[in-house]
């Protein structure tokens, strides 16, 4: 009787320990890289690396909104469809741009006006995505293609020599618009 | 008639064809432009980089635009002349938008520059490509994909089927048919060319049985040349077989899947237009500068016309004489055309037809109504899909959705729209929704790369302080070595110190 207790326990034991050696290892050994939250949520944000949400560069805000710190409202670049997403991401309510922050502008590059650049190269250091060439005492010019429009190279620019020009339609990037009909007398 | 067996593709509609009042009279060549306007994007892909500036004297298939990128091709003056400025001109595109042009004032001599033919035959295939690039060769059915890209023998070394496309399905286009009556020995030569290149085993020119005269007029072309395994095949008639997908079905019974090309199943379709060009271009030595569009719908004489890319519309139109209700231009024709935003705008590569429309023509779309899921539309497909499913979501900017439905198959054929009780305008919906999902990938990927770039920055910050610390410990160590060598206590500190003194007071006597 009391054998048979004891071998029933022992097998169960035995399994206990069996499996939880297995799960143990898969822990260590399956184990996820990075939260995958914040990649999700960064995959989200418009990787304009602007600061304007407060933190450092937009995986850094990802982390903040995955770690419960920070609103979802803080991306003005990523606009109310940014807000959106996150909102569905997260199961969270959408919430509107907060004052301050709703100022959504249109999709900007910087231009560095090569007659008044003197070459400091204090733009060059400030820009997140390394989208401006140039040397110490020669001119600086910005890769167009590269520009997030963050607007972090105007602050440091001691001859204002940076101007931030909204992208316009050409006739490769023009939309097709949503169908719409014009609303006429009736017949 | 040919036995071969023809094969059905799943859809389509037959509009009303429209084709007789162009066919009556032979192509004409249009006369020169006061001023031609060539814009520099006239192909998929880059725009060509301006090669000429304001002034500059210009000859005939001299090239003014060099291909940009991979995908791109070559733009050339279609007439000998002074160039007047290269500037922002309104372009031949729903948007109404510009796009930089080169504006020529010809000098009425229309003399050719320096023309050498392509010893192709001796060439390889890459340089074969390039030559057919730089002579801006495109594909001339409409969808203007440069034809160098298509010029190969794909992955097998070889082509079964090269199909040559003399459909054309459109309601009002004849060029084509017109093209193939009349120069239909150069399109089978450059047929030939083509099946050298694409090394394929046959080549098959699908022609819609609505033009007799066009298939006996290949037929005898293909006699005439002496060219084996080419083959004029009639097919039936219905919009749209002119599809490279749809044609490609009906001649070889092959249906290319979702996300590959014709040419992983040993197919290719160009156009005839692209067939004659290939031939000029090659054995001539001319550049593709001029095409033959149909200018057709609410005109006086309907008529094919050989037209320099950069004549204005209303140059052609004047030739052909609008009637006065005239209030649209479309390019294309009415099924895939394209609304011009005025008739200023020039003929470009894409310009297969000129359609002068007018209210009765082509009457004010009823009003639209709500959607009964009848699935017409998706009977009407020739691409399989289900345009109600897509309209649903496009309607709803639900755009992940519609692409689950595969949108992006679309070929804007208008199919659905024509069979649609309800009348939405469909394919208004599936363009909106299609350059949406385009904005959305391009911007997604401008956000990876501006990721990457971010990140690599960090790194490279990190790297450089950590380089620091590490030049500045290095440095601390050989100071500490050097003073515990030197002796050890205050002395050797204090000698040491007024070595560098000495050694900086040395250094700013001698500035």
């Amino acid at each position: 009787m009391i054998a048979a207790l004891l071998v029933a326990l022992l097998v169960m034991a035995l399994g206990a320990v069996i499996l939880g050696a297995t799960l143990g290892y898969a822990a260590v050994k399956f184990r996820v890289e990075g939260d995958p939250l914040v990649e999700k949520i960064d995959s989200i944000l418009p990787q304009t690396q602007c600061g304007q949400c407060g933190f450092p560069g937009c995986k850094g805000y990802a982390e903040a909104v995955a770690r419960g710190e920070a609103e979802i409202n803080c991306c003005p670049p990523g606009g109310e469809e940014g807000i959106r997403k996150l909102a569905d991401l997260l199961g969270r309510e959408f919430k509107p741009f907060s004052d301050g922050f709703n100022i959504e502008k249109p999709k900007s590059t910087a231009i560095i006006d090569e007659q008044t650049c003197i070459g400091c190269t204090l733009c060059i250091q400030a820009c997140p995505v390394d989208a401006i060439v140039g040397a110490a005492k020669q001119m600086h010019t910005i890769i167009a293609g590269q520009c997030t429009g963050c607007e972090l190279c105007l602050p440091p620019c001691p001859v204002n020599c940076i101007a931030m020009v909204p992208i316009t339609e050409n006739v490769v990037t023009w939309k097709w618009k949503y169908p719409a009909f014009s609303i006429g007398k009736a017949a | 008639m040919s036995l071969r067996k023809l094969f059905n593709f799943h859809g389509g509609v037959k509009p009303a064809y429209n084709k007789e009042a162009s066919i009556q009279l032979p192509i004409a060549a249009a006369p020169l432009p006061p001023e031609l306007v060539i814009p520099l994007h006239q192909s998929i892909g880059g725009t060509p980089r301006p090669l000429v500036s304001a002034g500059e004297h210009v000859r005939k298939g001299q090239l003014i635009g060099a291909p940009d990128g991979y995908v791109s091709s070559a733009v050339h003056a279609s007439t000998s002349g002074t160039v007047k400025a290269v500037e922002l001109r309104l372009m031949p595109h729903t948007s109404g938008l510009s796009a930089f042009c080169v504006v020529i004032e010809p000098d009425g001599k229309d003399e050719w520059g320096d023309l050498a033919p392509v010893p192709w035959r001796s060439m390889n295939s890459d340089e074969v490509r390039g030559a057919l690039r730089d002579a801006g060769v495109v594909g001339l059915g409409g969808a203007v994909f440069p034809s160098y890209l298509k010029a190969n023998a794909g992955k097998q070394g070889h082509l079964n089927t090269l199909v040559i496309n003399g459909a054309e399905c459109e309601p009002y286009i004849t060029c084509d048919d017109m093209q193939m009556r009349e120069q239909g020995e150069i399109v089978v030569r450059g047929a030939a060319i083509l099946r050298d290149l694409t090394k394929a085993r046959q080549v098959l020119i699908g022609i819609e049985n609505n033009k007799p005269e066009a298939i006996a007029a290949m037929q005898a072309a293909i006699k005439a040349t002496g060219e084996t395994n080419i083959e004029a095949v009639t097919i039936p008639t219905r919009y749209p077989a002119g599809g490279a997908k749809q044609l490609i079905r009906v001649l070889t019974g092959i249906e290319v899947p979702h996300g590959t090309r014709s040419t992983d199943y040993g197919v290719q379709c160009f156009n005839t237009g692209t067939a004659y060009a290939i031939y000029e271009a090659l054995e001539l030595g001319r550049p593709l500068i001029s095409r033959i569009v149909t200018v057709a719908g609410n005109v006086e004489t309907a008529r094919n016309y050989e037209v320099r890319f950069g004549t204005p519309m209303r140059d052609v139109i004047a030739l052909s004489k609008a009637k006065p209700d005239t209030d649209r231009i479309i390019m294309g024709g009415p099924m895939m055309g394209y609304r011009m935003p005025s008739d200023s705008v020039p003929v470009v590569k894409a310009t297969n037809c000129i359609l002068v429309g007018s209210p009765a023509l082509f009457p004010p779309p009823p009003p639209e109504m709500p959607c009964i899921r009848c699935g017409e539309c998706a009977r009407a497909c020739p691409t399989d899909l289900q345009p109600f499913e897509m309209y649903w979501f496009s309607r709803a900017r639900l755009f992940e959705k519609a692409e689950a439905y595969h949108l992006a198959d679309c070929i804007e054929c208008g199919c659905c729209a024509f069979v649609c009780p309800a009348r939405i305008p469909l394919v208004d919906y599936f363009r909106f929704a299609k350059s949406e999902v385009w904005a959305r990938e391009t911007e997604k990927d401008a956000a990876d790369q501006a990721r990457q770039r971010y990140e690599f920055r960090l790194e490279r910050e990190e790297r450089d302080k950590q380089e620091k610390a590490a030049r500045l410990a290095a440095k601390a160590a050989e100071t500490k070595a050097k003073l515990a060598q030197a002796g050890s206590g205050d002395a050797a500190l204090i000698a040491a110190a007024a070595a560098r003194t000495q050694e900086a007071e040395g250094k700013s006597n001698a500035e």
